[in-house]
């Protein structure tokens, strides 16, 4: 802060930094922040190399024995994937065919049955880490479901900032009966505990990634709302609006141009909180079957499969999502702290 | 509050009539001829104008009569009387434990600012916190019930001292053990406000002991805003813990909003929405009043 301060008293004739500038050079300083930045970066890319399919392409590919044991324990031994094998009957197959009212069709059914070709790829015993109950490879269902989650998170987070930044700075900017009437409906919003109206939206909406984007964003814009229409009550009436009306700028440029880059610090750190709150309501929305469909995967279906794997002895894929889950959000959450020091103007 | 509670209804109202299926498909269920629908329609008064049907869902409201679940056939109003018991059993030892855990706990922290103590609980907070929930209750149903089988895995009964002392402590201790962390993080930054302050400095000043300084002069000015979160969270003791039951198959409240939205039921959900917010903003009433006398300064308008 301290070199700051010099550049600027040094060199008076050079433009002074940037509010954004600024605050990156003082993210920099924060040792915690960068390491931080550095993981969220690395989550980054390996969600966008798994969107692409350059990662993780092939987890629903059924690679290995059913809960086939991770490759640091394959000698550990895997009863339930031998009991699969042991399904055939004991005793002499018995003669039913003269009672049997498909037998005069088997033949015809055999034979068709020969003419499709069926390959079964080897299955491996041990995985990376683990294997499901249909032995998919678990890291490959991680990485899968980070990019499930954090896609969701994101983008509610985003639609939530959206629909409380415009209401925010609508309600803030142009007061009055517009003010009043936003007022009553964040009323209304709050007024419901948050869970029953995440239910309320969940029980009328289908299932599927849009929806819980939808279900999540349409209920978490109350807090941005709050604090971006104070902001904006709070600039209104600012000389340097005043000096843009003056100019001729319309309501929304003044809105949007001029007030909104001002209040762009507050929007930004309560988006990245919205990010890391959004997972953990996504995680738990999949977990009870109102997220995201069967035939994807997010951390959320991963715990919900992990809670039956456990009871025998299967701990791989909890652990493989839980890890996942807590590095990400524990460096977004720490993220955020550090942005929200680096971009409080009172520290400055 | 009036307006509010008016502008709830017709949130769920419209949310439904817009959004929803159709009830009577649902009603109807799969297999169902055109006729069977026609009369369900009927009955439900789903043929006329959406201002009748609003009307309708109003009376409902203020009757307290919902009719009946759609799925199950219990009354509405006996699911709000048989579920209400059972989450209030696990909720509000829960609320009490935490806050009367993390309230020492964030003093400690706040008083040890700056130090190894503070920056270690700091991030064993935002650790704990960015593991799921449902990660701690998993392992812990896991470890506690069916490994050592210290508690019972799940269940729940008919009398009230049997649940509290057999079945509600697993569900209990696990649940504030995972509110614990944020709300000592929120608390501690509660604590660090009020010692920055000069009150503070001149009660040293004057040689007051460190003890009496934070027992009486700093815990008093830092419950104010604890007492405000605190008063956030109590509305959540209806349905807040439905993980929780859930997990542990309490017929609490929670629980039954969920299987309600599963089965589409939708008088259940409509009724639950409405009537714990109305509830909400009673509570909400209740604290603004108990204000003035936790903290003298605040004027009642």
């Amino acid at each position: 802060m301290a070199a700051v301060a010099q550049t600027v008293a040094v060199e008076p004739a050079e433009r002074s930094q940037g509010v954004w500038a600024a605050a990156w050079t003082r993210l920099k300083q924060d040792r915690i922040g960068v390491v931080c930045l550095g993981v969220v970066t690395a989550f980054m890319v390996l969600i966008l190399l798994s969107a692409v399919g350059l990662v993780a392409g092939g987890w629903q590919l059924e690679k290995g024995v059913p809960y086939a044991n991770p490759s640091f324990l394959g000698d550990q031994p895997n009863i339930e994937s031998q009991a699969v094998d042991l399904a055939a009957p004991k005793g002499p197959p018995v003669d039913i065919s003269d009672i049997d009212p498909l037998a005069p069709r088997y033949g015809e059914w055999n034979k068709r049955a020969a003419e499709i070709q069926v390959s079964s790829p080897p299955r491996a015993d041990t995985l990376p880490f683990g294997g499901d109950r249909w032995g998919r490879d678990v890291l490959a269902k991680a990485v899968k479901g980070a990019q499930i989650s954090i896609f969701v998170g994101v983008f509610a987070a985003l639609l939530a900032t959206l629909i409380g930044t415009v209401l925010g700075a609508t309600a803030g900017y142009f007061g009055g009966r517009a003010g009043d009437f936003l007022e009553w409906v964040y009323n209304v919003f709050t007024a419901i505990p948050g869970i029953l109206l995440i239910f309320a939206f969940a029980a009328v909406v289908g299932r599927g990634i849009d929806t819980v984007i939808l279900i999540l964003g349409l209920t978490g814009w109350t807090g941005i709302y709050r604090l971006v229409r104070a902001e904006y009550i709070k600039h209104t009436s600012r000389e340097y609006v005043r000096a843009a009306q003056a100019i001729g700028a319309s309501h929304a440029s003044r809105m949007f141009v001029h007030i909104l880059p001002n209040v762009g610090h507050v929007v930004l750190v309560q988006l990245s909180l919205l990010v890391v709150s959004f997972i953990k309501s996504e995680v738990i929305l999949s977990f009870l079957g109102l997220g995201v469909p069967i035939e994807m995967v997010s951390w959320g279906t991963m715990l919900a499969e992990a809670q039956t794997e456990l009871v025998i002895g299967k701990w791989w894929q909890l652990t493989a999502a839980t890890l996942f889950m807590a590095v990400f959000l524990t460096a977004f959450s720490l993220l955020t702290d550090a942005l929200r020091d680096a971009l409080d103007p009172k520290l400055r | 509050m009036v307006p509010t509670l008016a502008g709830v209804v017709l949130l769920i109202f419209f949310l439904f009539k817009f959004f929803g299926g159709d009830p009577a498909e649902i009603l109807a269920g799969q297999v169902a001829t055109q006729e069977q629908i026609e009369s369900i329609r009927r009955q439900l008064g789903l043929d006329q104008p959406w201002w009748v049907q609003l009307w309708i869902f109003v009376k409902q409201i203020v009757s307290f009569d919902f009719g009946k679940s759609w799925m199950t056939n219990e009354q509405v109003s006996n699911i709000f009387a048989s579920r209400l018991p059972a989450s209030l059993t696990v909720m509000v030892p829960i609320l009490v434990l935490e806050v009367c855990l993390a309230i020492p706990l964030a003093m400690t922290v706040a008083y040890y600012r700056g130090t190894l103590i503070d920056r270690t609980i700091v991030i064993i907070c935002v650790l704990a916190m960015s593991v799921s929930f449902l990660v701690y209750v998993i392992v812990g149903q896991y470890i506690f019930a069916f490994r050592l089988g210290w508690f019972p895995v799940q269940g729940w009964s008919d009398s009230f001292w049997k649940n509290l002392t057999t079945y509600a402590p697993l569900p209990i201790i696990l649940a504030t053990m995972v509110s614990l962390a944020p709300q000592t993080r929120l608390y501690r930054t509660f604590f660090l406000d009020e010692i920055g302050h000069d009150y503070v400095r001149t009660a040293r000043a004057k040689g007051l002991d460190e003890r009496r300084i934070m027992f009486t002069h700093v815990l008093r000015n830092a419950l104010i805003p604890i007492l405000t979160y605190v008063a956030l969270l109590l509305p959540g003791i209806f349905a807040g813990a439905f993980l929780i039951e859930i997990f542990f198959s309490i017929p609490g409240l929670g629980r039954e909003i969920y299987l309600a939205v599963n089965r589409s039921d939708y008088p259940v959900i409509q009724a639950v929405t409405v009537y714990l917010a109305a509830l909400t903003m009673v509570i909400n009433l209740v604290t603004d009043v108990l204000y003035k006398f936790v903290d003298p300064r605040v004027v009642l308008r």
